[in-house]
């Protein structure tokens, strides 16, 4: 069985020296900077056997000018273990909105190609290191970022 | 130039049909209409279930969908419409050959349906090329595209025949991929909200 998320955060801050990781309602908080080891030693980690990217997208937070926040995009990553049966691992990495980068994780789990693609189409977050970063759904070409929340579609009815 | 009724129905107890060409032709042309195979939406599963055996289009003469739009004079756009698949669909239409028919099916392909805000949905294929008949639903049953077929064949049976082979639908102008979206957002030659 999978160890609860507070476990998890203890078991992984044991095993790599320097982390630090935060539990959020069920999901766990990691840096930019420590993505590709922590999803690396989930993955090989006998115990944990995530070898599986069930669902890899982004989430936009708009700058909220009542409390001051800047806004941000977070990057969400749900991980499943087909051999041992157990998942989700809830991952989220917190991103600045006017330039969300992040590491791949295409060379860990091949199939988060082309869903990388799509969060970097429709959200524009940038993913370094990955082997194919181009839109997917939208036309090349395409400017802006049409799922971000400030996105404002064209005016199909407008005089030509 | 209609027949006499009285006159025709005499003439028929003696084995002797009357009828006017254009009737003859279009009774023809009505009731072989050879549709283009594509679908882009879920309204495609309803066209499909269509030509099945339980609704079947063969009925009213058009089971024979063509793969290729040389072979086809109907167009049925059966669901969304989407701003990356405009350019085809209208390179499709100019490619039929004349005279040709459009069935804009469902709500997405009439007005861009519950995607009516979105950024990637085209607000009907009516802006870039002219439609027939509309068939409201989402998605139309069987029937309603049955009905719509049926209301195609009365366009057709309205029309002279040699009207119908003189006027020419012609190409429409492609759309191309702008910043945001079509480049123009619609064709004014066939659509304009603006006009008075």
């Amino acid at each position: 069985m999978l160890p609860a998320v507070d476990e998890l955060k203890t078991v992984l801050e044991g095993l790599l020296p320097g982390i630090h990781l935060a539990v959020e309602a069920p999901a766990l908080i990691v840096e930019a900077k420590d993505l590709t080891a922590v999803c690396r030693l989930l993955k090989d980690n006998e115990r944990f056997g995530m070898d599986y990217v069930a669902n890899l997208t982004a989430i936009d937070y708009l700058p909220d000018p009542a409390s001051g926040g800047a806004g941000r995009i977070d990057a969400v990553y749900h991980l499943c273990s087909m051999r041992h049966k157990h998942g989700p691992v809830v991952i989220k990495v917190k991103l600045p909105r006017e330039n969300p980068v992040v590491d791949s994780v295409t060379p860990i789990w091949r199939g988060a190609e082309f869903q990388e693609r799509e969060a970097y189409d429709l959200y524009g977050v940038t993913f370094t290191s990955h082997p194919d970063l181009r839109r997917i759904l939208m036309w090349d070409g395409f400017k802006g970022y049409p799922m971000r929340k400030d996105y404002v579609p064209e005016d199909q009815d407008a005089p030509v | 130039m209609a027949v006499d009724e009285g006159l025709q129905s005499e003439l028929q107890k003696s084995g002797v049909y009357l009828t006017t060409w254009d009737k003859l032709v279009n009774w023809g042309r009505g009731n072989s209409i050879w549709p283009l195979q594509f679908g882009l939406a879920c309204c495609a599963i309803e066209m499909i279930a269509t030509a099945a055996s339980r609704y079947d289009i063969a009925r009213f003469g058009s089971e024979i969908f063509r793969a290729s739009p040389r072979q086809a004079d109907l167009m049925i756009v059966a669901g969304t419409v989407t701003k990356k698949m405009t350019p085809q669909v209208v390179r499709l239409y100019n490619q039929m050959a004349e005279p040709k028919y459009v069935i804009s099916m469902g709500a997405c392909a009439t007005s861009g349906g519950p995607f009516h805000t979105g950024y990637n949905v085209l607000k009907g294929i009516d802006r870039y090329i002219p439609v027939d008949i509309y068939i409201p639903g989402c998605p139309p049953t069987p029937q309603a595209l049955l009905e719509g077929l049926m209301k195609l064949q009365e366009k057709i049976s309205g029309q002279s025949f040699k009207q119908a082979m003189a006027e020419k639908k012609g190409e429409y102008a492609i759309p191309e991929f702008g910043e945001n979206g079509l480049e123009p957002k619609y064709n004014p030659e066939v659509w304009n909200p603006n006009k008075t």
